[in-house]
């Protein structure tokens, strides 16, 4: 069964319930041993860097959590589940984070533009990066095995991923800039946007994720 | 490249969908879950539920709708009417919501936006707007101006609709649902300097709302007004244009949507 960290980063039952929908039974997690004794893993959250860490460490989830991962635990991050494995972010000055994957959270530029349907006049990108948007998909993780290339996944967010080695890299997405949307790294899998908000599409990611530790 | 949303609008009374969707077999047209499940095969790119219960028991009756829509859709469904405070943003939130639109208690109010931003993160907070053009400013050669209504639209507050907008994204507010007055329920099509001054006098997305009556406005709406995303109603519930046919002809228009 999957277990779903709860750490007060956000509303995780919509990542339960599509777990469930996709006929998988998911539980929820509070506590250290919990974790420990998970057979794969599930990092949702949306919110602050800062908040995720700090409550990682609050609930003394930390070091649970990274001896999962480095048991060969499956672990699938979402958004700021993506985020924190990384080293450090720049939201609110310099935030160390998990340190799993080398590299760096950055903030999208501001005045970002681009062009807008058949008109000539480029429009200003508004942040947060907000809304539908496809993948390009350079690896396939088994999790991923039924997503086509450009498939469309919902994004929310201000801030993303920059790996320091690219063989991580599982998709990019474009908004202004390309960026990496999706990495891929042994039993490491996480993305910047939500399956669990990105209908049909999105849902094929946690069935086949459930799958492959059922 | 992002696409633009089109997103259906719901208003909810007393747990059941008012104007639901017309001629189509839904088993229940009053069941806000139904509704949601036949937006969401047709392509909806977000869903509104906007709760205009008046009882006491609202708090109960919608959180229970937004529970049961959200164990059976998934897409991000944003939940506005009569939110007063931060718990009932954790409740909405809790039961599955995934942004909360914040009308009259966010001019009465002002640090609710900013708290609730905080606490929950601007991804979602949404910020409505309903604006009206202001007579004042009419023929005296000055720009036109958008005045700020709340309850409902009832009460006017003699704020200025843009240093609004403004103040909200200062205050941490995620999205702008912005609706015309002047122009809701008329089926002319939505204000558009209203919604282009809105959007480019900030950097957060915004979407238009209030008098869609063919797909041409959404259309307008989106380049002309440039707004980030298109909410419409009665033209969706009343199958004059299915969502994809209107994606149908955004995108031969060129514009950007998920299809």
């Amino acid at each position: 069964m999957v277990s779903i960290i709860d750490y007060g980063m956000g509303n995780l039952r919509s990542v339960q319930k599509g777990f469930e929908k996709t006929g998988y039974e998911a539980r929820i997690v509070h506590t250290p041993q919990e974790v420990l004794d998970a057979r794969a893993l599930v990092l949702p959250g949306v919110g602050a860097f800062r908040d995720c860490l700090k409550n990682l460490e609050s609930l003394n989830l930390v070091t649970p959590l990274l001896k999962s991962i480095k048991a060969g635990k499956p672990f699938l991050g979402l958004c700021l589940g993506l985020q924190i494995l990384f080293s450090e972010s720049e939201e609110f000055g310099l935030t160390p984070g998990l340190d799993i994957i080398r590299g760096r959270v950055i903030r999208f530029p501001d005045n970002m533009t681009a062009p807008q349907g058949t008109s000539a006049s480029p429009v200003r990108l508004k942040i947060p990066h907000m809304g539908w948007n496809t993948i390009q998909v350079k690896r396939k993780p088994p999790c991923l095995e039924d997503i086509p290339d450009e498939s469309y996944f919902y994004f929310v967010h201000s801030y993303y991923v920059v790996p320091e080695h690219v063989d991580v890299v599982a998709a990019t997405t474009c908004y202004g800039i390309e960026f990496t949307s999706c990495i891929w790294k042994d039993n490491i899998v996480a993305c910047q946007f939500h399956p669990e908000k990105s209908q049909a599409t999105g849902l094929k990611i946690l069935k086949r994720f459930a799958e492959t530790v059922s | 490249m992002l696409a633009k949303r089109i997103i259906p609008c719901l208003d909810v009374k007393d747990g059941r969908v008012v104007k639901g969707v017309n001629f189509v077999n839904l088993r229940d047209a009053g069941d806000p879950v139904e509704n949601a499940k036949f937006y969401d095969k047709e392509g909806a790119d977000e869903l509104v539920f906007l709760d205009i219960t008046a009882s006491h028991e609202r708090r109960r009756i919608i959180l229970s709708v937004v529970e049961r829509t959200a164990s059976e859709v998934f897409m991000p469904l944003t939940v506005g009417g009569g939110i007063r405070e931060l718990q009932d943003i954790r409740d909405l939130l809790n039961a599955g919501a995934d942004k909360v639109s914040i009308n009259t208690a966010a001019v009465q109010d002002h640090v609710l936006v900013k708290q609730a931003a905080e606490k929950f993160g601007s991804q979602c907070i949404v910020v409505a707007i309903d604006a009206k053009r202001s007579h004042v400013n009419q023929g005296n050669g000055l720009p036109l101006k958008w005045g700020v209504f709340i309850h409902g639209g009832r009460t006017p507050t003699g704020i200025d609709a843009l240093e609004w907008a403004k103040l909200m994204e200062e205050h941490g507010a995620g999205e702008i649902l912005l609706t015309s007055m002047d122009r809701d329920g008329t089926q002319e099509g939505y204000d558009i300097p209203l919604t282009r001054e809105i959007s480019r006098a900030v950097s957060i997305p915004v979407i238009a709302s209030g008098g869609v009556g063919t797909i041409e406005h959404l259309y307008e709406g989106l380049v002309n007004g440039e707004a980030d995303a298109a909410l419409a109603a009665s033209i969706f519930h009343y199958r004059q244009h299915s969502i994809r046919e209107a994606k149908e002809y955004l995108e031969a228009k060129g514009v950007a949507v998920r299809i």
